[in-house]
């Protein structure tokens, strides 16, 4: 016997083929479907199609006799609520729209669109800072922010990149006309490490700090490189502090802004102010990605901040706003943000 | 760099799989970021060999020329190349492979053809059908091992790794520097090139000679001399080894001198021993007034910086950079003096910047390399020249160096890698690690040894050609690279969390960005650098007197060169954009740094404030969010100022000004408690043409300094007011009052009264001049105003009764006539 697709309440003695009766859904679908209904001649039309005598519950009614009598009192108890359903459905509507008419008012259109309110958004890259920000905040760190107009001395020698270091290749950098009190030379900062320097110098470990700004390199524009971006530093100083508190860490911020389930993967890579140091990679669904340059303090910056590198050890990070941005966002060319256009800025908020 | 694998190949078992290798580089710091195969794919082109040529029967210059090319079938091909000959290994494109048109260039698949009543079997295939290169004379004839039927392209073809170095890696500039770390990883043994020399010739001794006055600019000066050498084309080998690694070949004694750099790392340079004079060199510096002639052709205005390579006639070389044309190699050049030296990198990079000669020689000397690779790369000279130009190399070599360095020991306490890593691999992996990079490790003197629980020290030697390794932290990391960072575990933060105070500006920032958010207006972000001529168009001659723009020596171009000092321009050249991609109303803010040379013109680093500003314009929208043809204006401008305002719980005052950039009569000074802390009015039509911006255009302005002097905690919680707890009484007034009368200030006179809770405009209304004249002491023949004012009186602890109510009116209107010459209107 075939059960699976017998409908419930037909009875084998109905002759095939039997009209499946009335189903739950459908009443509450005729129910849905009398709501938005505001003229006499419509109500009247659902009437017809749900309690009238062609009805599907009259006709199901009226083939109930032909039920199994163990099926009968079931079926007959469901179709007559139903009926019973429809009929409250039917008067309520009536009755609201007769106090429509009486208020001599007619009923609103809801699908109008509603009067607009100023929308007002934030860039991206300032939501995206603020997420880096409260992912590392989290976790203890607090923001500290620098001059964007530095001496060489905190942007590239204090750092270990003295002058004619290679390393300076790979910073193009924008000089000013203007020069310090001691006739040196001023610079646009290249990256926001100096503020590590900065701080150092004032403050004694435990250290944690993330540190967002502007930062210039003068290379030339393409859907990947921009003059001008946004970096944020980060920077932890303690004892006890090693790369796998830097991998613990940049774990977390991952997945607080990339989602639950991703990786952090390292590999060797080359920073004059840090040893070892890293390149850290993030999973994502298209394969590892890299998301910014990290290592451990070098050591001989801390002892010439006055931390005896033999007792403290610290890490610190480097990571380009826009960057990770373009990942959240999926946005390809980082021109995009500097040139703000409205139709790109609404998209995000 | 570029290093062809089988160029690599030569000193190190590779293995099978590419991607993993460049991915085990990759990961140990040897970035590889791209693996390139040069030549073709070849598609149906394999190594053949000729068995036998023989006549065609009906043509006298083509031949039939027998094939094997591996298998069991030995085609038959019609050929006409002169140069074919049994024995060969050549390569045989069979029915079906894709070659080169020597006549088009473009690719062709080769079809079964008969030439002459012969049916050919195939082709045998000159250099400009495989798109080697334009030779088509004859057939390519190959220098190969490969048996008949391997794929030409592993035979012809190579893989390239692209690799970008960072600069710590001076040693891994080179193939050799490379297999080195290819050895360490993969653990194979590493082979050296070959260097010695079979017969040598007569000494160098007395024939040449180098000189050091200075060792700090020359380290090491080597010079060895080769006689009786041809000049003439390298071995094809050769040539296309450096055609893969990105060199043009010239002829074997320049080739050769750049493939030893390649493979080496050291850059040497080859004299014309016949014009260098009594091959006597100096390096010194260049006397005030010296010239050269590079090789190619720049005459350079030497000085004292630039170190030379000098005869008695004066300089011959730029050290480390470029040689020069008097005593460069020629056609006809039988000697060779061979100089291989070792230059202070600072010196040979500002030499390199002075002229802008970044040669391949100057960018691996500024690297820093070892003075002891100076010799090894001479020898291996010396020997290929003798190989391959049939140099006779003298015995002995010029070898001056005056201070050789000590070889670098570092003490490595076996705790410290732990304390840096997180992660504590075990003593025999670290030692295996550091000795296959080619570190020795003993011991440190004086510790107790691990096995007995005591914090054991290893001495490391450091091997020469890894300068850069220095401290302990360094050795940490080569252990790190080898053995990789998969293992390394996350470990999240302990201990105490540091406290700090918060930066006030930063809150003000913040909270700046969401009323701004929050009154409707959209952030943009743009350049801190701007053109002279963008500050001008928004900026008074004598505020750009007073805070001069702070200039760019090497700006990317005019419109970049200076750190802007004002908000407008970037907000107007951004409204400008949007109506001319379709946009008909805009509304943006920016909050962000201006940059100001200090107050006193001293120099040194200059004031970065923060400030926000934004701008509307365009035009309404209507209850469907539609645009009218109603214009935005002032009104709406300043609604989103004082919701920022209002968010900053600041009790604003807006009073008529002037101010460069902004229209006459539509603009407003900023004040908080009697201090300007901004601007907001129309912005004036030429200064937003200047930015190309046609639409009425609306700005405000706001310095964060003014802001935070008057409320130095925007962080700071709202006091809570108790709740009235006595019923207020309404009262409407319509104040005649003059036309340059402020609304304001009849609001702040009637507010001013204890008893008042709240006075707010309803009203204004302009009359002619006519119609108000001697309606009001001050109502000039210009025209008056009305201005309709509605005041709550309340009182804290009681109900006010008419009594009470007809003194507070009393008062407030007697000082509104006394203070601001306005008087109730007559009712009518």
């Amino acid at each position: 016997m075939s059960c699976a697709r017998r409908p419930e309440f037909v009875s084998e003695s109905v002759p095939a083929p039997a009209p499946p009766l009335l189903s739950a859904a459908e009443v509450d679908a005729a129910v849905a479907a009398l709501a938005p209904l505001t003229g006499d001649s419509a109500v009247e039309a659902w009437r017809a199609e749900h309690l009238g005598r062609k009805s599907r519950l009259h006709l199901a009614l009226r083939s109930l006799s032909s039920l199994d009598p163990a099926e009968r009192a079931a079926a007959g108890r469901f179709l007559n609520q139903a009926k019973a359903r429809l009929r409250q459905a039917l008067e309520d509507r009536q009755a609201a729209l007769e106090a429509l008419r009486r208020a001599g008012r007619a009923p609103v259109d809801v699908s109008l669109p509603g009067r607009p309110l100023a929308a007002g958004r934030l860039h991206p890259i300032t939501l995206t800072e603020r997420a880096i920000v409260e992912s590392f905040a989290r976790m203890g760190f607090h923001v500290i922010e620098g001059p964007e107009v530095e001496s060489e001395y905190y942007n590239f020698e204090a750092l270990r990149i003295p002058a004619d270091h290679p390393a300076r290749e790979a910073m193009d950098t924008f000089y000013l006309e203007q020069t310090d009190a001691d006739g040196k030379p001023l610079l646009l900062r290249t990256h926001t490490s100096p503020n590590q320097i900065r701080y150092l110098e004032k403050h004694p470990p435990p250290i944690r700090l993330i540190s967002p700004g502007r930062t210039y390199r003068s290379e030339a524009t393409d859907a990947t490189h921009e003059w001008m971006i946004m970096q944020t530093e980060v920077l932890a100083v303690d004892r006890g502090l090693t790369l796998a508190h830097l991998k613990g860490t940049l774990y977390e911020f991952a997945r607080r802004l990339f989602g639950e389930d991703r990786e952090i993967r390292f590999r060797c890579d080359y920073f004059p102010f840090v040893e070892p140091g890293v390149e850290v990679a993030v999973s994502s669904p298209s394969g590892w990605i890299e998301i910014l340059g990290a290592g451990m303090v070098h050591p001989e910056i801390l002892e010439r901040m006055g931390c005896d590198p033999e007792i403290y050890t610290g890490f610190a990070a480097g990571l380009g706003v826009e960057r990770i941005a373009m990942l959240r966002h999926g946005i390809r060319d980082i021109r995009r943000f500097y040139e703000n256009d409205l139709r790109f800025l609404e998209q995000f908020s | 760099m570029r290093v062809p694998l089988t160029w690599l190949a030569e000193f190190v078992p590779l293995p099978a799989d590419r991607e993993a290798l460049a991915r085990r580089l990759t990961f140990a710091g040897i970035e590889v970021t791209g693996i390139e195969r040069t030549g073709g794919d070849w598609e149906g082109v394999v190594v053949g060999r000729v068995l036998e040529v023989a006549p065609h029967p009906n043509a006298d210059r083509l031949r039939l020329v027998t094939v094997d090319r591996g298998g069991e079938e030995r085609p038959t091909v019609v050929c006409g190349a002169p140069n074919v000959a049994p024995g060969q290994d050549i390569a045989f494109a069979g029915q079906g492979a894709v070659l080169t048109d020597p006549a088009t260039g473009k690719p062709r698949r080769l079809k079964k053809s008969r030439i002459r009543g012969v049916v050919s079997g195939g082709m045998v295939c000159s250099e400009a059908e495989l798109g080697l290169s334009g030779e088509h004379a004859g057939i390519l004839v190959l220098d190969t091992e490969a048996p008949p039927g391997t794929p030409l392209a592993e035979v012809l073809g190579e893989t390239v790794f692209v690799l970008d170095l960072t600069p710590n890696r001076a040693d891994a500039l080179s193939i050799l520097g490379v297999a080195r770390e290819v050895a360490a990883l993969t653990g194979v043994p590493l082979t050296l090139p070959e260097t010695g020399i079979r017969s040598p010739g007569p000494e160098i001794g007395g024939r040449a000679a180098a000189e050091i006055p200075d060792p700090r600019l020359c380290r090491r000066f080597t010079l060895a001399l080769i006689e009786e050498v041809e000049v003439g084309p390298s071995p094809d080998w050769m040539q296309s080894r450096l055609t893969a690694a990105g060199m043009r070949p010239i002829n074997n004694l320049v080739d050769l001198t750049n493939y030893v750099m390649l493979e080496c790392g050291q850059p040497v340079h080859a004299f014309d021993y016949d014009r260098v004079r009594e091959g006597r060199l100096t390096a010194r510096p260049a006397a005030p007034g010296e010239t050269l002639v590079t090789l190619d052709g720049q005459r350079l205005e030497l000085d004292p910086e630039r170190l030379v390579i000098a005869d008695s006639s004066g300089p011959v070389a730029l050290a480390g950079v470029m040689g020069g044309r008097a005593t460069e190699i020629t056609d006809s050049t039988g000697r060779v003096l061979l100089e291989a030296a070792n230059f202070d990198p600072v010196s040979v990079r500002r030499s390199a910047r002075r002229y802008g000669l970044f040669t391949d020689a100057a960018r691996r000397f500024s690297w820093d390399l070892p003075p002891e690779l100076a010799p090894i790369a001479s020898a291996r000279v010396c020997r290929l020249l003798a190989e391959h130009a049939g140099g006779r190399v003298a015995s002995g070599r010029v070898d001056t160096w005056p201070a050789p360095e000590e070889p670098t020991r570092i003490r490595l306490r076996r705790s410290r890698i732990p304390q840096v890593l997180g992660m504590d691999p075990a003593p025999a992996a670290v030692e295996e690690a550091l000795t296959g990079l080619g570190f020795t490790v003993a011991p440190a003197d004086g510790t107790a040894p691990a096995a007995d629980g005591g914090d054991e020290a290893l001495s490391v030697g450091v091997p020469w050609w890894r300068r850069e390794v220095r401290v302990p932290d360094d050795l940490v990391e080569e252990v790190a690279r080898v053995l990789g960072y998969d293992d390394l575990p996350a470990a999240p933060l302990a201990g105490a969390i540091p406290h700090h105070p918060p930066l006030p500006q930063r809150a003000l920032r913040e909270r700046v960005r969401d009323l701004a958010v929050s009154a409707g207006l959209t952030e943009v972000m743009t350049y801190s650098l701007l053109s002279e001529a963008d500050l001008a168009a928004a900026l008074s001659e004598e505020e750009r007197r007073e805070a001069p723009a702070l200039r760019i020596r090497n700006p990317l171009g005019e419109a970049r060169d200076s750190l802007r000092t004002s908000l407008r321009p970037g907000l107007l050249r951004a409204a400008a954009f949007n109506h001319d991609h379709g946009a008909r109303s805009v509304a943006l803010f920016e909050v962000s740094r201006l940059y100001r040379p200090r107050p006193d013109g001293a120099p040194g680093r200059p004031e970065e404030v923060e400030a926000a500003a934004a701008l509307l314009s365009g035009v309404r929208r209507d209850r469907w969010g539609n645009p009218t043809g109603e214009r935005l204006d002032y009104f709406d401008l300043k609604a989103t100022l004082e919701r920022v305002l209002a968010g900053l719980r600041l009790d604003a005052e807006f009073r008529p000004a002037e101010a460069f950039g902004f229209a006459p009569g539509v603009t407003a000074a900023v004040l908080v408690g009697g201090v300007r802390v901004g601007t907001a009015g129309q912005v004036e039509s030429g200064s937003a043409a200047a930015f190309g911006l046609e639409e009425e255009a609306f700005c405000w302005e706001l310095d964060f300094a003014g802001i935070l002097r008057a409320a130095p905690d925007p962080a700071a919680p709202a006091p809570a007011a108790p709740l009235p707890r006595y019923p207020a009484a309404a009262e409407d007034f319509a104040f005649l009052v003059g036309p340059d009368a402020l609304a304001g200030d009849l609001v702040r006179e009637a507010e001013s009264h204890p008893l008042v809770a709240e006075a707010r405009v309803f009203d204004d209304y302009r009359f002619g001049g006519d119609e108000a004249a001697g309606a009001a002491p001050d109502v000039s023949s210009r025209g008056g105003r009305s201005v309709g004012l509605r005041v709550l009186y309340r009182a804290p602890n009681r109900t006010l009764d008419e009594n009470d109510i007809a003194k507070v009116r009393r008062t407030i209107l007697k000082r509104m006539k006394s203070n601001l010459g306005a008087v109730v209107r007559e009712r009518a």
